[in-house]
């Protein structure tokens, strides 16, 4: 049960012979296109010719209008669906080739959803992050008590350790999900949307944790965010996807294009430079009048 | 509430099982004394007693402890697989399916005590199949309550199909069926706990391989995933161990509800979720459980005897009315 992951040379815990990892890509979608079965013959495929790349030591936030194929394309990097065309590369390889524990020890992904069946405490939650290290049998070592320790100091949950995750705030439960992530010791965090349900200074806290972990200790990641003004001034780059095509990637100040953004929203943008370089969008009023009715 | 540690409670739950075999092995109308029944199970005695230890009540208690054992690991499993705390075999319809499929095998004179569990356990994966097919139909994703629903509805829809095939079936094959399907511990001797071992173990190991997995499927089907866990093999082989368990217990010992649910909770409320200790400590509470609710059965009414179901379900409904108000409290 311990995985393996596919044959060839480098092995499962050292992949850096790999051209790609050598390019510094851990995660790759080359000109990739996902039509689900079932789709209608008429309809666009969920994600066409998307092509992207996510380096270690970068951090890459994904935005789009609902529906833009935000959640595909994860699905797609992570090797859950299969691409139509083009090729899906976690750290060099064939998504779809991994086996579901080796990706686990190069990918965390701090999913939307998770409701755990029954209650459980912080601490067995972040051990659980060392199941692709330890599969079904495998006592944890000192190794993987270690990998959850540091997990924890560093996402700040240590002194939660006793708690049930059931009475955590939205915030400590994700920051719980996060140290779980980090103890499976990952190179690449994929999170899709942590904020969602955050208030003002949690959803910073959290962002500034997840920077910090990309600045220092040379992580990849990759956010689904609807927040493009936080997505923003974090993300060394903005993806901004639009009916499963790539529109734009690049520093906010490129990406964050009124005009651009209004087609994509279909609604009207206003953007703002910061200090710090970073651009913030500010959607415009565009008051319901009873003779021209809520569309353009 | 501390819980216990491992050692300790596998240490009490051990004493308990003992305490059990003993309390079944003592109490029955035939009114054994203590030195009668010390002095038979030494081998010694007289040939009535020996008769009545060794191959009326040992083999009972054996078998009472196996197919609680079995009953409650195939609960406690199912309980993670759709992560609903108040899932047992009997409520997502699997002993239903497993009866149907014995009664189709008695009724067609397949009698065998090997057969039986084989068409048990068709019967145990057809209700599957079905419940999960109804689960789809509500709606894609595989919602909890779905199942639990779509398994009392696939429940009941065998239990009307086993009265209409005992209806139009003949005299002899009606009373065979009837008496087997009101179950208990007491017919199948010796050969009866070997056939239900020899189908359990199996199962049993295939459930401890899964237990790391299981508590990760109680997260989420997509946490799950992304942990590592390869979900559709883990929920694939703890269908099939959860049906091969009930088919098994369900063909020694008719259909039993209940032990399913109450006991791997109390191990769930005791020492928490853990699948690597749950399933394990699960099986000797279960076992223990039904031999003492089977010794109860027979000596409340003595010299009348209760099926054994009836103890279980006056004990279990109580508890599961608890346990919804904890579910739905949340």
């Amino acid at each position: 049960m311990s995985g393996r992951g596919p044959s060839g040379a480098g092995g499962a815990t050292n992949p850096s012979g790999d051209r790609s990892i050598s390019s510094g890509a851990l995660l790759e979608l080359t000109d990739a296109t996902v039509r689900y079965a079932g789709a209608s013959p008429g309809t666009p495929p969920a994600m066409e010719s998307v092509s992207l790349a996510v380096r270690g030591g970068e951090c890459v936030a994904l935005v789009g209008p609902n529906g833009a194929g935000k959640t595909t394309l994860l699905r797609a990097l992570l090797g859950h669906v299969p691409c139509g065309s083009g090729r899906a590369l976690a750290l060099g390889r064939d998504a779809r080739s991994w086996s579901r524990d080796t990706l686990a020890r190069f990918v965390g992904v701090v999913s939307q959803r998770e409701e755990p069946a029954f209650p459980l405490t912080v601490r067995e939650a972040v051990e659980m992050g060392r199941y692709p290290h330890l599969g079904a049998w495998r006592a944890p070592g000192s190794a993987d008590r270690a990998a959850v320790e540091r997990a924890m100091r560093r996402a700040d949950v240590a002194a939660l350790g006793e708690r049930w995750v059931e009475t955590l705030s939205g915030g400590e439960w994700q920051r719980v999900r996060i140290a779980r992530a980090l103890a499976q010791e990952p190179r690449v965090l994929v999170l899709d949307e942590p904020t969602a349900s955050l208030d003002l200074s949690h959803e910073m806290q959290l962002f500034e944790l997840i920077l910090d972990l990309v600045r220092h200790d040379g992580l990849a990641a990759l956010i689904v965010s609807h927040h493009i003004n936080v997505a923003a001034r974090f993300a060394d780059r903005l993806v901004l996807l639009a009916r499963g095509r790539i529109v734009a990637d690049g520093p906010s100040a490129v990406v964050l294009e009124p005009q651009r953004l209004a087609t994509v929203f279909g609604w009207p943008v206003a953007v703002h430079r910061l200090a710090d370089g970073s651009v913030q969008i500010y959607p415009e009023r565009r008051p319901v009048t009873p003779e021209s009715g809520a569309a353009p | 509430m501390k819980r216990p540690s491992t050692p300790a409670l596998f240490v009490t739950l051990a004493a308990l099982a003992v305490l059990a075999a003993v309390a079944g092995v003592a109490l029955g109308p035939a009114g054994l004394s203590p030195s009668q029944l010390a002095a038979a199970l030494a081998r010694r005695g007289d040939e009535v007693a020996l008769g009545i230890v060794w191959s009326l009540r040992l083999p009972r208690v054996a078998l009472g402890f196996v197919v609680g054992g079995v009953l409650a690991v195939a609960g406690a499993s199912l309980q993670a697989l759709v992560r609903n705390p108040l899932a047992d075999p009997y409520l997502l319809g699997l002993s239903g399916g497993a009866g149907l499929g014995a009664v189709l095998a008695l009724v067609s004179g397949l009698i065998s005590a090997w057969v039986l569990p084989a068409a048990a356990f068709a019967g145990a994966l057809a209700a599957t199949l079905l419940v999960y097919r109804l689960a789809l139909v509500a709606g894609g994703a595989l919602d909890s309550r779905v199942l639990l629903l779509g398994g009392v509805v696939v429940g009941a829809f065998a239990g009307a199909l086993v009265a209409g095939i005992l209806s139009v079936s003949d005299a002899t094959q009606l009373r065979t069926a009837t008496l087997w399907l009101m179950g208990g511990l007491g017919g199948v001797g010796w050969p009866g706990v070997l056939v239900l071992v020899v189908y359990a173990v199996p199962a049993m190991a295939l459930l401890v391989g899964e237990s790391r997995a299981l508590n990760l499927l109680a997260l989420g089907e997509e946490p799950a995933l992304h942990l590592g866990a390869d979900v559709a093999r883990t929920k694939r082989n703890t269908y099939l161990a959860a049906s091969l368990l009930t088919a098994a217990s369900v063909a020694a010992a008719g259909i039993i509800g209940f032990v399913g649910l109450v006991v791997p909770h109390a191990i769930r409320l005791l020492k928490g979720h853990d699948h690597r200790v749950l399933l394990p400590a699960a099986f000797l509470l279960g076992g223990a459980f039904l031999v003492l609710a089977d010794a109860l059965a027979r000596t409340v009414f003595a010299p009348l005897e209760l099926p054994v179901g009836v103890v279980t379900a006056v004990v279990g409904v109580p508890f599961f009315v608890v346990l919804l108000r904890r579910w739905t409290g949340r």
